[in-house]
């Protein structure tokens, strides 16, 4: 026993930070937002337990939770994939031939670094203002532009359009990938005759782990989606709920209306839905996965 | 006769040869040559289109009011400042104490990441314990929660302390790890270091803090580095815990700030706006200047944002 605890107690000490970090901080809360969310609770009254009532009207009543769904679906299926295809577009344009990458890779890689910035939320908003620099330039075109950002059918793009802006570290990930790759297998499909096109479905995909890497922390990142879209809709997911991203509605069941129980469910219903992406992504990715050497 | 005849034959073969081989050569650096000039174009083009919208916004902030929206070209018909120094104290406070705010919440948010992540990553990544591949998993695990998930009850929590419009929900969590990235990050740094030098601390008496304090920490300055500017680059652009928080505009950060802009947005201040814009991003800027080498490592190695 004595020696035991001797074996054990400096990891344990180095550890208590992040331990007593993750009970306070992630374990508990979590459990504590799984409790509320089978409660009605204002933060002026002791929690009321309604059971099943908030997941029930939320599935069944309420049409705002499936405008929130359907807004954030859309605009994970539109934005991960275009931020992706952008970012190995150019990785792979900056990996072969090109001596002199570090100004592309900085320039392509600063609007990553800003994009969270609520400066960068202001400047697209006036980007895509009725009388914005899009318009301008679409006007010297001679093309009547629109009111980007409060047309309802147009809002959510002017975000995806923000998000493939920011393919900066995607691309980098992709990068590092593609150095990864043996030039020997590329010289051989060469000799081969192999056409470009089959040599990138052959073997730049498979042999792209990083891809499925990407994929999972940018479909994560994208669900999480808040501080622009805030910024955008004024808070509240304006144009006509086109913008009512999952995050910006809970956040104001939460912090505005005060209907913490509900806003719990919320919490936990997202909490589900990237667990099963995250799930999905991992047990399926050994049939998609390829790895160029194994290692622990 | 007959062999010089076929060793003629042969020298023109081999001459033809060489000839063809020097033609195919040089059609191959030609095409290289314009394929390149060709991706260089394509790439220039990318980065006028990707890079606009940041010149745009530094121009509109030196830009009278009604130049801002109208004319497309970049260059302003003079430079004005009036937008900068109007707007530093356009608000109800003075940006002095936004900044002021802001740096003391991102210094100590710093310290505290750097504190507490290294510490758990020298655990996982040098120490043998039991229970240590269980909450490795749990630490990875916590990496993918959203932070909405445990707004809630945190808020709650905090409030019943007394800590709302104070510092401290922003600041305390950091020295508590939660972060994650960051242990993570560390982790992946520190195995790579060689095991015999912990071994031979070890044989000569070390303490496991002072191999972490005398050998690990300064061999992994990169790691460290790294950590301290992608911390640094996030609080100062954390708006969603300022939101929550900070209710009182005293102390609001820079990002809070920026937002109420925005709600005057009927007194046409777009050129104040912009300006403040614009000083906001500029620490970031210089930083990714300076240490780009080690952001970029950084995230080829780790993955982060």
């Amino acid at each position: 026993m004595r020696r035991f605890f001797a074996r054990n107690a400096p990891a344990y000490v180095f550890l208590l930070p992040w331990l007593i970090g993750f009970f306070l901080l992630a374990l508990g809360p979590i459990l504590a937002s799984l409790y509320l969310s089978f409660t009605r609770y204002d933060m002026v009254n002791v929690p009321e337990w309604v059971g099943l009532d908030n997941y029930v009207y939320m599935f069944t009543r309420d049409r705002r939770f499936w405008k929130a769904l359907d807004v954030t679906f859309t605009y994970v299926a539109l934005a991960v994939p275009a931020r992706l295809i952008m970012a190995l577009g150019v990785a792979m344009l900056l990996d072969k031939g090109l001596r002199t990458i570090g100004l592309y890779r900085a320039i392509f890689y600063l609007p990553s670094l800003l994009g969270a910035s609520i400066a960068i939320a202001i400047l697209w908003r006036q980007l895509f203002a009725a009388d914005g620099v899009v318009n301008q330039i679409m006007a010297t075109f001679g093309i009547q532009g629109a009111s980007w950002i409060t047309n309802p059918n147009t809002s959510l793009y002017t975000l995806v359009i923000l998000a493939m802006w920011q393919f900066g570290s995607p691309m980098l990930i992709f990068l590092a990938g593609l150095r990864g790759i043996p030039r020997d297998l590329y010289e051989a499909a060469e000799i081969d005759g192999t056409p470009r096109w089959r040599q990138f479905t052959r073997i730049t995909l498979p042999l792209l782990a990083v891809i499925f890497f990407n994929l999972v922390l940018q479909t994560i990142d994208a669900f999480k989606t808040f501080s622009s879209a805030f910024i955008i809709s004024n808070g509240t997911g304006a144009p006509a709920d086109s913008l009512l991203f999952y995050t910006v509605y809970l956040f104001n069941e939460a912090f505005k209306f005060f209907r913490m129980g509900y806003a719990s469910a919320l919490a936990w219903v997202l909490l589900i839905i990237i667990a099963v992406f995250t799930a999905v992504a991992f047990f399926t990715s050994k049939y998609w996965v390829h790895y160029e050497n194994e290692r622990d | 006769m007959k062999t010089s005849a076929t060793d003629l034959d042969l020298a023109i073969q081999v001459d033809e040869a060489a000839r063809v081989a020097h033609a195919l050569k040089l059609r191959r650096d030609r095409r290289e040559r314009n394929g390149r000039i060709l991706k260089h174009v394509f790439l220039i083009g990318v980065s006028c289109v990707m890079l606009y919208p940041l010149f745009w916004l530094l121009a509109s902030s030196f830009k009278p009011e009604n130049e801002i929206f109208g004319s497309l070209t970049l260059w302003p018909s003079e430079f004005r400042f009036d937008n900068y120094t109007e707007g530093w104290n356009a608000l109800p406070k003075s940006f002095t104490v936004f900044y002021v705010n802001s740096a003391i919440v991102t210094g100590l948010s710093v310290i505290g990441n750097l504190v507490s992540c290294s510490f758990a990553a020298y655990a996982f990544a040098r120490l043998q314990f039991t229970g240590r591949s269980f909450f490795f998993a749990l630490m990875m695990m916590t990496l993918m929660i959203p932070y909405h998930v445990v707004l809630i009850p945190q808020y709650v929590q905090f409030l019943r302390l007394g800590w709302v419009d104070t510092y401290l929900p922003l600041v305390v969590p950091r020295f508590l790890a939660s972060d994650a990235f960051f242990i993570f990050l560390m982790v992946q740094f520190f195995r790579q270091l060689p095991r015999e030098l912990d071994e031979a601390a070890m044989i000569d008496g070390c303490s496991p803090f002072k191999i972490y304090w005398a050998i690990i920490l300064p061999l992994s300055l990169p790691a460290m580095g790294t950590a301290a500017i992608f911390s640094l680059i996030w609080v100062w652009e954390d708006f969603l815990a300022p939101l929550i928080y900070l209710n009182d505009i005293k102390s609001y950060t820079v990002p809070l700030a920026l937002r109420l802009f925005l709600d005057q947005e009927g007194k046409s201040a777009y050129g104040q706006m912009f300006a403040m814009s614009v000083l906001s991003l500029v620490p970031v800027v210089i930083f990714f200047v300076l240490f780009q080498k080690m952001i970029v490592r950084g995230i080829a190695t780790s993955g982060m944002k």
